[in-house]
């Protein structure tokens, strides 16, 4: 099918064909994959902010408060909200907008709900191709909000440029503050609910990490290239109040603090290098399971091998050699 | 990873009415269904309701209303749609609406009109039956 027309609209900036082509690439990645071939000399021009954070920390609510500051400044903002699908039955439920009462109008902000289809990580596949889109047509400043995650859903670090992590008081003692995982991934760490006791607790936990972590080197090269972005810039810590939206003119400048940063140290290229190169691994590692799905459902070979390796003449790690010999991939 | 088509829908609930237990029902119904269900929540005025539909391109979108003023609200509702060309969603209201009510809705191209007591596999069976793409 030929998408050209919505293309066309999107990049004047008409909200419906915007919608329309997610919808699109979230159901079909061939059609994803013209969308993006498309659009793509069209993008890098916004600023993307990942927001994280366990279930009930008031992510949603933050994020409602933050977009009224940024619209507020002349920008336009784009929210991709992420849920869980049910692994039962394939549905979801998505809440966020919910949080996001705050009567925004279609000019200036566009949300976006986004069931994550089973893919781990807390963002969905669509995820990237979606930040595209609304980059083309026209955000200023793109909010994606994960899934209320754990301690690892670390995704969003490869696809946001400033990740802030929502903590709460009264949440985890300090072992939680301690644990690997998106601790280590944050660049601005925002302790949400400001007004309730142990605010300054949950701060104090957050910057003895903090100085436990900058005295610590790491040793392999390779783990330092990659991880260059959180081993020199030391995390931010900003106490904000999402329903009355006490501090947020401190956080906003933290988050420009951040942003400045990355482009004077140069940091923005190899944050670009690491996103393109991780991109372009979830789309081969998509491309290369559905290959080898279609070859293990509809090859005859295949049969032969598996009486094979049942007749323990050939155990399954040589098979899987034989697979990748017959896909022309061995080295 | 699954890239079979999944029925969006719009559950919501427009205008002063504070009785979301209906709407909470069927949004979880749909969902265990397999549909993935965007909830608004309650106090939606007609324009958060276009504006969220245009944004979120669901297949279809689900109104309840328990407060009588479903004459008022559900008209306003079609015609900004139609404002913005969304001529391809279903749309359907439920709760409590008085059978001599029905034929004006329809006319306005609503479709539904459950009530409490429908089995939800009724309703379910009805998105899917009932969708315009």
């Amino acid at each position: 099918m030929d998408h050209s027309d919505l293309i066309s609209k999107l990049l004047k900036g008409n909200t419906r064909a915007a919608a329309r082509l997610i919808t699109i690439v979230e159901n079909d990645i061939e059609a994803a994959e013209q969308v993006v071939n498309s659009i793509y000399q069209y993008t890098g021009r916004a600023y993307i902010l990942g927001i994280t954070g366990a279930p009930g920390t008031g992510k949603s609510t933050f994020i409602s408060t933050l977009t009224k500051n940024f619209i507020e400044e002349g920008k336009k903002v784009g929210i991709i909200c992420v849920d869980p699908t049910s692994p039962l039955t394939g549905g979801a439920l998505l809440g966020d907008r919910i949080r996001m009462k705050q009567h925004f109008s279609l000019d200036n902000v566009f949300i976006r709900s986004m069931a994550n289809r089973g893919q781990l990580g807390g963002l969905a596949r669509a995820t990237e191709d979606t930040i595209k889109i609304l980059d083309a047509y026209g955000c200023d400043i793109i909010i994606v909000e994960t899934v209320g995650v754990g301690q690892s859903e670390v995704d969003i670090f490869k696809s946001a440029q400033t990740v802030l992590v929502l903590l709460v008081p009264g949440l985890g003692d300090d072992i939680q503050v301690i644990k690997a995982g998106i601790m280590e991934i944050t660049d601005i760490f925002v302790v949400n609910k400001m007004d309730l006791p142990g605010a300054d607790k949950k701060v104090s936990d957050i910057m003895q990490m903090l100085e436990f972590k900058s005295s610590y080197k790491y040793e392999s090269a390779d783990f330092d290239e990659k991880f260059a972005k959180i081993n020199q810039w030391t995390p931010e810590i900003s106490k904000v109040n999402s329903k009355t939206g006490e501090n947020f003119e401190v956080l906003i400048k933290l988050i420009e603090k951040h942003k400045l940063f990355l482009q004077q140290s140069g940091i923005i290229l190899n944050y670009l290098k690491n996103r393109i190169k991780t991109e372009s691994i979830q789309i081969l590692r998509h491309k290369l399971t559905k290959k080898i799905e279609d070859l293990m459902n509809t090859d005859a070979e295949i049969d032969k091998y598996i009486d094979q390796v049942i007749q323990k003449s050939l155990d399954p790690y040589s098979m899987a050699n034989q697979i990748i010999k017959m896909l022309g991939l061995e080295k | 990873m699954s890239e079979k088509r999944k029925i969006k829908v719009l559950v919501c609930k427009p205008g002063l009415d504070g009785h979301d237990r209906g709407a909470k029902v069927i949004a979880r119904a749909l969902r265990d269904a397999g549909m993935e269900v965007i909830y608004t929540g309650i106090h939606q005025t007609p324009d958060d309701i276009v504006n969220t539909v245009v944004q979120e391109d669901p297949d279809a979108v689900m109104l309840s209303i328990l407060s009588g003023s479903h004459n008022a609200l559900c008209p306003v509702i079609m015609d900004k749609l139609k404002e913005q060309g969304i001529d391809d969603v279903l749309v359907a209201v439920g709760g409590i609406i008085p059978d001599e009510d029905k034929p004006f809705l329809e006319k306005h191209g609503l479709m539904g009109f459950y009530g409490p007591g429908t089995d939800l596999n009724t309703i379910v069976d009805f998105v899917k039956n009932n969708l315009k793409r």
